[in-house]
């Protein structure tokens, strides 16, 4: 039953990747357009951010820029609440952050890193994390959070943030990235 | 063209990236073909990204360069 309806929805959203590009085809233009797309997958700040700084760079530029928030990616675009579930997820959830809350890749210390970076930061008047991503929204960056992630992790839509425009697979994704000029992954 | 009044005086000055590109974009949008805006900042990153921003977006730079620790640079919309 639930795997003829996982079968059908996957089938349906395949022929709409279709329709899309039969759509694109048939008004004669190209199929790469200004666009780019990129896969959020790391979970610290320092990477959030290079994410951001593109995305919002790009968009300036006049690109169309499309986000995909995937596994510990999904923390740039939750909301500061606990999530899970299970027991499991609960778990999970503690150590789960938020764009406000993640550390640096390198030197946190413990949490220590994250504050001094801020500090750092601060000091020379680069945005934050949440600043960027306020901004990108701003700018009409499109931002996608991956739906398989967070069943796993058992992050429910009400947990991220109101920028994030829809819940989708990969096959949305690849569409996206297929369509694009710079592809990238963070 | 000589004539162009200058519509808009950005201050960026101590901002970092990406803010400059982000706020002259944005600015762009608000004045109309054909006007100028001036700008000051102080990250010389922006005498590499004004200029492809400008590639980039297709709008016209004017004039950039350094004043000791100030850059200023002057963009014409024109489109």
């Amino acid at each position: 039953m639930l795997r003829a309806a996982y079968a059908n929805s996957r089938e349906v959203r395949g022929m709409t990747a279709l329709a899309a590009q039969a759509e694109v085809a048939s008004r004669g233009e190209p199929v790469t357009g200004n666009r780019l797309s990129m896969v959020v997958f790391s979970g610290e700040m320092d990477r959030m951010m290079a994410a951001f700084v593109i995305a919002t760079g790009a968009a300036a530029s006049g690109m169309e820029v499309t986000m995909f928030f995937t596994f510990w990616g999904l923390q740039a675009v939750k909301k500061p609440v606990r999530t899970g579930s299970s027991a499991m997820g609960r778990m999970l959830g503690w150590f789960l952050k938020d764009a406000e809350g993640v550390g640096p890749s390198k030197l946190n210390f413990g949490g220590a890193g994250r504050l001094i970076f801020k500090q750092m930061m601060r000091k020379h008047n680069v945005a934050s994390v949440p600043e960027l991503r306020a901004l990108a929204a701003e700018l009409g960056v499109k931002m996608l959070a991956c739906q398989m992630s967070m069943d796993v992790m058992e992050v429910r839509r009400e947990d991220l943030v109101d920028s994030v425009q829809d819940v989708v697979g990969v096959a949305a994704f690849v569409e996206e990235a297929a369509r694009s000029k710079v592809t990238l992954f963070i | 063209m000589e004539a162009t009044r200058i519509a808009l005086i950005l201050d960026l000055k101590g901002l970092l990236c990406p803010i400059p590109v982000v706020k002259l974009a944005q600015a762009v949008k608000t004045v109309q073909v054909g006007d100028l805006i001036e700008a000051t900042a102080t990250d010389p990153g922006v005498l590499a990204d004004i200029p492809a921003w400008c590639r980039s977006t297709g709008q016209e730079l004017v004039s950039i360069g350094r004043e000791g620790k100030v850059i200023r640079f002057a963009v014409r919309r024109v489109k």
